[in-house]
């Protein structure tokens, strides 16, 4: 079984046909090791575990990155990337939960995962548990509306075993004046903003204590070109 | 259609009060709209009743997220806010997540058209139907909403409950199948819900059958094909909400059958851009007792 951070590149030049989204892919790579490798409690054992933590990844698109973390962590056999998008494939271009184990949720129309993430961890709380919730979102994504009624809700929530990894490659048509943690930061969020690159810096942030209240981690990383 | 009883969307809310004390799997998730219904349920279980406020993205996403973790989501606003505002969520947070809720509406298609087309949601059931997997019921009385609420509480699939403040005078029994109110030989009358009272005035002096249904999905196939066998291959469909909703039902319950088929409903050819009453609206899309009574009567000539 693959099991480091080296080994993903392999894992994910056996996917082909998405070029359009491979930089969307890569954006997300650190980020993704760095809450598989050191973060969440998911394991293939523990997947149906009510008290794992979960990943909720909301830009579905460009999955390269997710589905070779989850190659590397032993969720999917390596082999199954080779034929992704095909018919008989359960990797899709955007994931689907139902076909793939270790996948929480379905996604690819963006500014669905902090709505559901919301859900989730308000789930989690009525029922007691100490689990902890991540949702992936990107700079761009977050032009969606619904994202903003959903980090209004969270603010007034208190979920903190929330917290929103937001990478930020800049892909935003016209940009978050101030920066995306301001948006947060306004609904009472806890904000850092560190290099999305650095899994040391990603570490201590998505570690890090936010009682009372949800967090958001910017994870800043290249700029996409266009 | 007045009601006798408690309004329906009352007996939604006493029920879903009651059911959440002995449930601890229910949540309530609403947007502002009946969440002051809610109010002593969110004293006594603050986690589990959730008022989003005016977001209905939200309150679609928030009850998938809380399906995914096993829970069972009841989602309330009026019609067109429950419904067509958040259709994606709908599709995507629920049913493309896999997991189960309870939408319970209120408003109907129209029941106060004073409050013009924003407040009107005809083409809900339809949108509904567009997507797999969903148990719709359309009540005609108070009595029969808390039956089909309480199933659709110990159930986990996707069920919308459609509430209304038109109501029939009598209740039937809501086992899912449909009911034969009047037996006849020309013709078979399908009235869903609170058009009951309404059909049962205009074909009282034709020799028709009239059936009622308070479970549109699933169809009940069997029932019609039995009526359609005693009586005739001659249908009406008279829908309180978008005219033909159900018609690819009616016609693959009787597909080896020569059928005529009628759908009545409200009209897919115009925006009534007028308020007034619902019994004003109900002339103009043919749902009154006249306007019925003229379709069965075209449809048995």
């Amino acid at each position: 079984m693959t099991q480091t951070k080296q080994d993903l590149a392999g894992l994910f030049e056996r996917m082909t046909g998405d070029e359009k989204h491979e930089l969307a892919a890569a954006s997300t790579l650190d980020v993704l090791w760095v809450l598989y490798d050191r973060v969440l409690n998911i394991r293939p054992d523990n997947a149906d575990d009510p008290d794992r933590d979960r990943f909720l990844l909301s830009k579905g698109h460009g999955p390269m990155a997710y589905y070779a973390v989850l190659a590397a962590k032993g969720f999917i056999d390596a082999e199954s990337l080779d034929d992704w998008t095909t018919f008989g494939s359960p990797l899709g271009a955007h994931p689907d939960h139902v076909l793939v184990p270790g996948v929480e949720i379905s996604s690819g129309s963006l500014g669905h995962g902090l709505g559901l993430g919301v859900g989730t961890a308000l789930g989690l709380r009525a029922q007691g548990r100490t689990a902890r919730t991540f949702v992936l979102v990107g700079d761009g994504e977050l032009d969606e509306g619904s994202n903003h009624e959903a980090i209004a809700l969270a603010g007034r929530l208190g979920l903190d075993r929330l917290t929103v990894v937001a990478i930020d490659n800049s892909s935003s048509s016209h940009g978050w004046p101030g920066g995306i943690g301001r948006r947060f930061a306004v609904e009472g969020w806890a904000t850092q903003t560190v290099d999305g690159r650095d899994h040391d810096a990603l570490f201590r942030a998505l570690t890090a204590e936010h009682p009372g209240r949800q967090a958001v981690v910017v994870a800043t990383v290249e700029k996409k070109e266009s | 259609m007045t009601s006798t009883v408690k309004l329906m969307r009352t007996v939604f809310a006493d029920t879903v009060t009651d059911a959440l004390d002995l449930d601890p799997r229910l949540a309530v998730v609403t947007a502002d709209i009946s969440a002051a219904s809610f109010a002593d349920a969110r004293a006594r279980h603050p986690d589990r009743v959730i008022n989003v406020g005016i977001r209905e993205q939200a309150m679609i996403g928030v009850a998938g997220g809380l399906a995914l973790t096993g829970m069972r989501p009841v989602v309330h606003s009026y019609t067109p806010f429950l419904v067509e505002r958040p259709f994606e969520q709908i599709k995507l947070d629920l049913g493309h997540q896999d997991v189960g809720a309870v939408l319970v509406s209120i408003g109907g298609s129209y029941d106060d058209p004073s409050i013009g087309r924003t407040h009107q949601s005809p083409a809900d059931v339809a949108l509904l139907d567009s997507l797999p997997g969903w148990t719709i019921h359309v009540p005609g009385h108070p009595d029969e909403v808390e039956p089909l609420l309480r199933d659709a509480l110990a159930g986990d699939g996707r069920v919308y409950l459609r509430l209304s403040t038109r109501e029939n005078a009598a209740a039937y029994p809501v086992d899912g199948r449909f009911t034969v109110v009047r037996t006849g030989r020309e013709a078979v009358v399908l009235a869903v819900g609170p058009t009951l009272d309404h059909v049962l005035e205009a074909t009282s002096a034709l020799d028709v059958t009239v059936l009622y249904a308070s479970t549109v999905r699933p169809f009940d196939h069997a029932g019609l094909r039995a009526a359609v066998a005693a009586a005739s291959p001659n249908v009406v469909l008279v829908e309180p909400y978008l005219a033909g909703t159900s018609a690819h039902e009616v016609t693959a319950a009787l597909a080896d059958v020569p059928l005529r088929l009628r759908s009545l409903g409200v009209r897919r050819d115009l925006e009534v851009r007028a308020y007034g009453t619902a019994a004003e609206h109900d002339a103009v899309h043919g749902l009154d007792a006249t306007g019925i009574a003229a379709t069965v009567r075209q449809a048995i000539s």
